[in-house]
């Protein structure tokens, strides 16, 4: 065994789960990346580590200095954690409609927070992330919706992960969020294997942001336009809170695993993908572990009100 | 042949708050072009001058992105369900 020396040696080189029990179809595996596994519990670890190495190298962050960062939560808790551990403050912008599993583990590995308000979502708290960093030039702003660290650790280290342990692998299935799973991941399957399929899974967001004045507030990530997101994916769909649900509570009961809501969601494509295709593999990412959305009633409630409080958080 | 949209709450008082309506319509143009014609407010919302899709709209068939289908040109039939939404962060 190895002895680890830092938390964040220990993020990646996740392992993967066969969940073909939950396929549709006998001549379609699916397949689990458990990123859950990484120490601050979330796929974000990656691209964390990825960003805050890299801001380091560039001089762009320098000992004692406060980082500020929008989050929907994920990605705001492993820089928290890296943060904690290599001496530098840090501010997270969250909407305030995050679960409050979410808000405590930000506070747990020591971040300040700031809300924004829940009706306009993440968007709010990108905006309000980049006035702040506008006015506290002081401060390390390393913005993970347009920062290349953030797909190129998963160029760099998932991709080539899944690759090594499925070579057979005929399509990719994963949340689209900032976009960079999926550009990372799908950039370096498909260099190596033209064929695979990189499908997109997102929650119906935008339904009900009311703080939205008109679309112009909408948002894309500078990754997914620089990574060319639209000619990579191939396709791309909504599933909606209450079939997340379904299909987390599947993972429990078929499975034994015990993963968040959008990894639900994820293996609703999934299953999708399976059913229109004759034979193939399928693996998706398992982005984090049940944990967090306990209070949500996910698995404990009856659906129609687990459904009914999830539609009120953000889980992606 | 009618199809139900969903509407996104941003989207609503452009169409004198209703959440859903019914378009006919062969194709996801036609019926962007039927929402457009009932509701005049909404084509700088929904569109770009050049007639395309604006870039931070999404529109779905069935829950499906039409822009990784057939774009405007992406058929439906009875029964379909087409949904607008805004395009927002996640992360």
């Amino acid at each position: 065994m190895t002895v680890y020396r830092g938390i964040d040696e220990l993020i990646g080189e996740t392992p993967i789960l066969d969940v073909s029990q939950l396929s549709p179809n006998p001549n379609v595996q699916i397949l689990a990346k458990l990123e859950g596994n990484n120490p601050a519990g979330s796929v974000k670890d990656r691209i964390a580590k990825a960003m805050i190495d890299d801001a380091e190298k560039k001089g762009l962050l320098t000992p004692g200095q406060t980082i500020i960062e929008p989050s929907s939560g994920n990605t705001g808790i492993a820089m928290a954690m890296i943060a904690s551990q290599r001496g530098y403050p840090i501010i997270v912008v969250v909407p305030e409609s995050v679960s409050v599993e979410r808000r405590q583990l930000l506070e747990i590995f020591g971040a300040e927070i700031i809300f924004t308000p829940g009706e306009q979502g993440s968007n709010g708290s990108v905006r309000v992330a980049q006035q702040m960093a506008a006015e506290h030039p002081e401060w390390a702003f390393l913005y993970q919706y347009g920062n290349d660290s953030n797909p190129r650790a998963h160029y760099e280290t998932t991709g080539p992960e899944i690759l090594r342990d499925v070579p057979d692998i005929s399509h990719f299935v994963a949340g689209l969020g900032t976009s960079g799973t999926l550009m990372g991941v799908g950039s370096y399957l498909k260099e190596i294997k033209k064929s695979i399929q990189i499908w997109a899974v997102e929650p119906p967001a935008g339904e009900n942001v009311e703080g939205l004045r008109s679309l112009e507030d909408g948002f894309v990530p500078p990754v997914f336009e620089r990574w060319g997101g639209q000619d990579l994916l191939d396709r791309k769909m909504i599933v909606r809170p209450r079939e997340s649900i379904e299909c987390t509570r599947m993972l429990v009961k078929e499975a034994g695993l015990f993963a968040g809501i959008s990894s639900g969601a994820a293996l609703a494509g999934c299953r999708k993908a399976a059913a229109q295709i004759e034979s193939g593999v399928i693996v998706f990412v398992v982005c984090d572990y049940g944990w967090k959305y306990l209070s949500t009633g996910a698995w404990t409630s009856d659906l129609d009100s687990a459904t009914a409080s999830t539609e009120k958080i953000i889980y992606f | 042949m009618s199809i139900s949209v969903r509407l996104p709450t941003v989207l609503r008082p452009h169409a004198n708050g209703e959440a859903r309506l019914d378009v006919d319509g062969g194709t996801v143009g036609e019926i962007i072009d039927g929402i457009v014609r009932k509701f005049p407010g909404m084509a700088t919302n929904l569109l770009d001058q050049d007639g395309s899709l604006h870039r931070f709209v999404n529109v779905y068939v069935n829950d499906e992105d039409v822009r990784y289908l057939e774009k405007m040109e992406t058929a439906v039939v009875d029964g379909d369900e087409l949904s607008i939404l805004p395009a927002v962060a996640g992360g």
